[in-house]
C-alpha cells in the first residue's frame, strides 16, 4: 500500500515539476513585463533627441512623426498575442501658468507666471507628454484596451487617471511638490485651463513632467494624428545567435523560422511592417536583461526538475525493493506449488507494471492539479500540463519501478522454497 | 550485546539496510540541496537583476555636485554596489544643431550598464562614444568633429558607437576628465546600483537623503518593482517545488523503513519470547533508526551540497557554497522521519502476542 502511494506521489511530483519547468518561462516572462516596454518604434527619418532628464530641448517643429491611425495595426502582426500593451508618446514644450481662478481657494490670481521650473528658469522648458492612459482601440472586429497603465505598470497615481478623451492631465510628483499642486485643481497650459486629475509618481523623468491625453498634446503641438514614439511591451523569447542575424541574409526557410520566433528582433521587424516609415528598436536595458533573467530562472527550474526526477526515482526504487523483499514467503509457497522461474517473474513483472501504470495515471492527474494550483496561487494563472506528457510520466514510472524491483525479483525467484517458507532467508 | 544486535541486524540483511539507507540519503540530499539553493538563489538572482542598471538615482537639485559631495555618495555606497557620476550639457555641433553631451567614467558605466552594446570603448583622451542615432548626423564618415559649448570648442574622434534603444542613442559620451576641462562642469547625476536586499536599499536611500539635503534621491521604481516581483515569485515557486520533493523523499523513507520493521516482526517476537521488554525492543529499533538517520544525514548532506554546487555552477556560473548551518535541520528531519517510520509500526506490533506472530499469523 505504502509502495503504491510512493509510486503515485513520485509520478505526481515528476508531473508537477516537469509542468512547472516547462511553464515557468512563460509565467516569468509575463512577470518581467513589470519592467515595461521592451521595444520602441520611432519615425524612420527622425534625427536624434535632445533631452536631459525630464526636459525636452528639441526645437519645436523639427523631427518626423508617426501616424496615430496606424497604432491599432500593432494588434494585427504575427505575434499580436505577445503584445501585452503599447503606449504612444508625443512630447510638447508648453507654457504653464496659474489658473485664472484657483478652484481650491476661490481667489483670483490671474496672470501670475507659475514658477514650475527650479531656480526661476523659463517656464516654457516644461515638457508635456501626450499618451494613452487606458484607451480602447479597434482592430478589425477585435477590441482591446491599451496605454500607459499597462505598458508602464510601475506608474502610480494619487487621485484619478484622466480619461483619454478628456482635457484632464497628470502632474509629475516632483513638479507637484514644488508648486504645491493638489489633484482636482486647475492649471493653465498655453493659455487654456485644464483640470489636474492626479499626481503621478514614476521614479523617472515623468516626475518632472505633465502627462496628458494624446489628443490634448496633439492639439497643443498643432500636429493632429502625430505620435513621436510608440513604446511596446511584448512577451519575447531570449535572443540567441540566430535571432541576431539579419532577415535579409537568411534563406527562405530560415527566414520563416526567424519571422515566426518571438525574438525581440523579429517582433521589432513586424512592427516596422505595419507602421509606415518607422524604425523599431529593442530597449536593451529591458530586452537584454529580461532574456538573462529568464534563462537563469528557466535553467534553475530545469536543473531542480532533473534533481527531483532523480530523487523520486531513487526513493521509489528503494521503497519498491523493500516491498518486494517482504514477499519472499509468498514466492516460496508458489515455488513449492510448482511455479517455474518464468511464471514467477511474469507475475511480479506484471504486478510492478500494473502498479507503475496505475500509480503513474493517478500521479499524473494529481501532479497536473498541483501544477495548476501552484501556478494559480503564485502567478495568478494556471500552469497547464500537456497531455503529451502522460506517456513520458508512465515511461518514467515503469522504469523506476522495474529498476527498483528487478534485483528483489531476481533474488526472490532464486530462493530455495524450503528456506523461504521456514522464514530463514 | 545491544551494539552487537544492532550490527548483526544490519549485516545480516544487507540488501534491506542498503535500501533503507539509500532512501534516507536521497531524502537528506534533496533537503540539503533545496535548503542551500533556497538560501543562496536570492543572492544569485539579485546579482542578475543588478544588470538592469541603477536602482537609485541621486540628482543635484540645482547646478552640479561639489567633488566632496560625490565622494560622500561614493563612501556611502562603497561595498554595497556601484556609484557612477554623470555630467550633462547641451552642446552645438558644426552646423549649430543641439546635442546632449555626457561626461562619465567609462570603466564604471561598463559595469553599471552591461546591456549597452558598444562597438569599441574609448581608450584615450579625445575619444568619445557616439550614440547610433547621433553618429550619422555628427560624422557620417567617422572623421573627427567639433563640439561647442559656451564658445569653447573641442575636437573629438569617435572611438565607437553605443546602441541601447533609449536616450543614450542620441548622445555623445566622453570621459569625465575631458568633459571637465572642456566645459568646467561637474557631475549633476549619480546613478547607483545597490546590490543588496530591498530593506538595505531603502536604508541607503534614507542615508543619502539625510547626508545630501541639496540633492534629490529617488529609487528607480521601474527597476526595483520589477525585481521584487520576479524575485518573490521565483522564490515561491522554488519553495513549493522543494516542499514537494522533500515530502516525496520523506514518504519513501517512511515506506521503506515501515516495510523493514514489519518484515522483522518474527525477530521481535523471538526477542520478546526470550524475555525482552517492550522498552528494550523499542530502544533497539530506535537506536537502529538513529544510526541510519545519522549516517543518511551525513552522506545526504555531502551529496546535497554537491548537487547545489553543481546547479549553481551550471546555471549561475558561481558555486553555491555549502552551508554547515543547514546540517542540524537536515539531521533533525532525518531523525524525525526514521523514528516515526520505525516506532509507529512497532506500536502496532506490540498489541499482537508473540505467539501469534511466531505461528505465522
Amino acid at each position: 500500500m505504502l509502495v503504491a502511494i510512493a509510486v503515485t506521489l513520485g509520478a505526481a511530483i515528476s508531473t508537477a515539476m516537469i509542468g512547472i519547468a516547462t511553464g515557468i518561462g512563460d509565467k516569468i516572462s509575463h512577470e518581467l513585463r513589470a519592467y515595461g516596454a521592451n521595444l520602441v518604434v520611432t519615425p524612420e527619418e527622425d534625427d536624434f533627441d535632445v533631452q536631459i532628464g525630464s526636459v525636452d530641448l528639441k526645437p519645436a517643429g523639427s523631427g518626423a512623426y508617426l501616424d496615430e491611425a496606424a497604432l491599432p495595426k500593432i494588434k494585427g502582426i504575427f505575434w499580436r498575442n505577445n503584445i501585452v500593451a503599447f503606449a504612444p508618446e508625443l512630447p510638447v514644450n508648453v507654457l504653464v501658468g496659474r489658473p485664472a481662478v484657483d478652484s481650491a481657494t476661490g481667489s483670483s490670481r490671474a496672470g501670475t507666471p507659475f514658477d514650475f521650473a527650479q531656480g526661476g528658469s523659463a517656464p516654457h522648458n516644461l515638457t508635456l507628454v501626450g499618451t494613452y492612459f487606458s484607451k480602447t482601440l479597434k482592430y478589425g472586429t477585435q477590441e482591446f484596451t491599451t496605454g500607459a497603465r499597462t505598458a508602464f505598470p510601475w506608474w502610480k497615481v494619487s487621485g484619478a487617471w484622466p480619461a483619454d478623451d478628456s482635457g484632464d492631465v497628470l502632474v509629475g510628483e516632483k513638479l507637484a511638490a514644488r508648486s504645491a499642486i493638489q489633484p482636482g485643481q486647475e492649471i493653465e497650459i498655453d493659455g487654456k485651463s485644464h483640470r489636474i486629475a492626479g499626481v503621478l509618481s514614476t521614479g523617472g523623468a515623468e516626475d518632472d513632467q505633465i502627462i496628458a491625453p494624446l489628443s490634448l498634446a496633439q492639439g497643443l503641438a498643432g500636429e493632429p494624428g502625430a505620435v513621436r514614439k510608440i513604446f511596446v511591451s511584448a512577451v519575447t523569447k531570449p535572443e540567441d545567435a540566430f535571432a541576431r542575424r539579419s532577415p535579409d541574409s537568411l534563406s527562405a526557410a530560415d527566414r520563416d523560422r526567424w519571422y515566426c520566433s518571438a525574438y525581440p528582433q523579429s517582433i521589432a521587424f513586424q512592427l516596422t511592417e505595419v507602421i509606415p516609415h518607422s524604425h523599431a528598436e529593442q530597449i536593451r536595458q529591458v530586452a537584454q536583461n529580461e532574456g538573462n533573467v529568464l534563462s537563469r530562472v528557466k535553467g534553475l527550474m530545469l536543473l531542480i526538475t532533473l534533481a527531483a526526477l532523480f530523487t523520486s526515482g531513487l526513493a521509489v526504487s528503494a521503497a519498491m525493493a523493500t516491498a518486494m523483499f517482504e514477499r519472499r514467503t509468498e514466492v516460496g509457497l508458489m515455488k513449492a506449488l510448482g511455479a517455474g522461474q518464468f511464471a514467477l517473474s511474469a507475475i511480479f513483472v506484471s504486478e510492478a507494471a500494473l502498479l507503475a501504470c496505475s500509480g503513474g495515471l493517478v500521479g499524473f492527474a494529481v501532479g497536473g492539479w498541483l501544477a495548476r494550483e501552484l501556478g494559480r496561487s503564485i502567478f495568478g494563472s494556471a500552469i497547464t500540463v500537456e497531455p503529451v506528457l502522460l506517456p513520458v510520466i508512465l515511461g518514467i514510472a515503469i522504469t523506476v519501478t522495474f529498476v527498483g524491483s528487478a534485483a528483489a525479483i531476481r533474488r526472490a525467484v532464486q530462493y530455495d522454497p524450503v528456506r523461504a517458507l521456514r522464514g530463514e532467508a | 550485546m545491544y551494539f552487537r544486535l544492532l550490527y548483526r541486524a544490519a549485516a545480516l540483511r544487507k540488501g534491506q539496510a542498503v535500501a533503507a539507507l539509500t532512501a534516507i540519503v536521497v531524502a537528506a540530499a534533496a533537503a540539503t540541496a533545496m535548503l542551500n539553493l533556497f538560501v543562496d538563489v536570492q543572492a544569485k538572482l539579485r546579482k542578475e537583476f543588478r544588470n538592469f542598471g541603477a536602482n537609485l538615482v541621486v540628482e543635484a537639485k540645482s547646478g552640479s555636485f561639489a567633488p566632496e559631495q560625490i565622494s560622500t555618495i561614493e563612501s556611502a555606497v562603497a561595498g554595497h554596489g556601484l556609484a557612477v557620476p554623470f555630467a550633462y550639457t547641451v552642446a552645438r555641433d558644426e552646423k549649430d544643431r543641439p546635442i546632449v553631451v555626457a561626461g562619465t567614467d567609462f570603466e564604471l558605466v561598463r559595469r553599471l550598464n552591461p546591456w549597452w552594446s558598444v562597438s569599441a570603448w574609448p581608450k584615450s583622451s579625445g575619444e568619445v562614444l557616439v550614440g547610433v542615432r547621433a553618429a550619422p548626423i555628427l560624422s557620417a564618415d567617422g572623421a573627427p568633429f567639433t563640439l561647442q559649448v559656451n564658445g569653447r570648442s573641442v575636437l573629438v574622434t569617435s572611438a565607437g558607437m553605443v546602441r541601447t534603444g533609449a536616450g543614450e542613442d542620441s548622445r555623445v559620451y566622453m570621459s569625465l576628465q575631458d568633459f571637465r576641462s572642456w566645459t568646467g562642469l561637474e557631475p549633476s547625476v549619480v546613478e547607483i546600483a545597490a546590490s543588496s536586499s530591498p530593506e538595505e536599499v531603502t536604508s541607503l536611500l534614507r542615508t543619502l537623503q539625510q547626508t545630501l539635503p541639496g540633492a534629490d534621491v529617488r529609487a528607480v521604481r521601474q527597476v526595483t518593482e520589477g525585481e521584487a516581483n520576479v524575485l518573490g515569485k521565483t522564490r515561491s515557486t522554488l519553495l513549493s517545488s522543494s516542499a514537494f520533493i522533500v515530502c516525496t523523499a520523506a514518504l519513501c523513507v517512511l515506506a521503506t523503513l515501515m516495510g523493514w520493521v514489519f518484515d522483522r516482526r518474527r525477530d521481535f517476537a523471538i526477542m520478546k519470547a526470550l524475555g525482552a521488554s517492550d522498552l528494550l525492543i523499542a530502544m533497539f529499533v530506535a537506536g537502529e533508526a538513529a544510526v541510519l538517520a545519522f549516517a543518511g544525514a551525513v552522506l545526504g548532506f555531502v551529496a546535497g551540497s554537491g548537487i547545489a554546487t553543481w546547479i549553481g555552477r551550471v546555471n549561475f556560473h558561481a558555486p553555491v557554497a555549502p552551508r554547515l548551518s543547514v546540517f542540524p535541520t537536515v539531521l533533525a528531519g532525518c531523525l524525525l522521519v526514521t523514528l516515526l517510520a520505525t516506532l509507529l509500526p512497532l506500536q502496532l506490533l506490540r498489541r499482537i502476542q508473540p505467539a501469534m506472530i511466531l505461528r505465522g499469523e
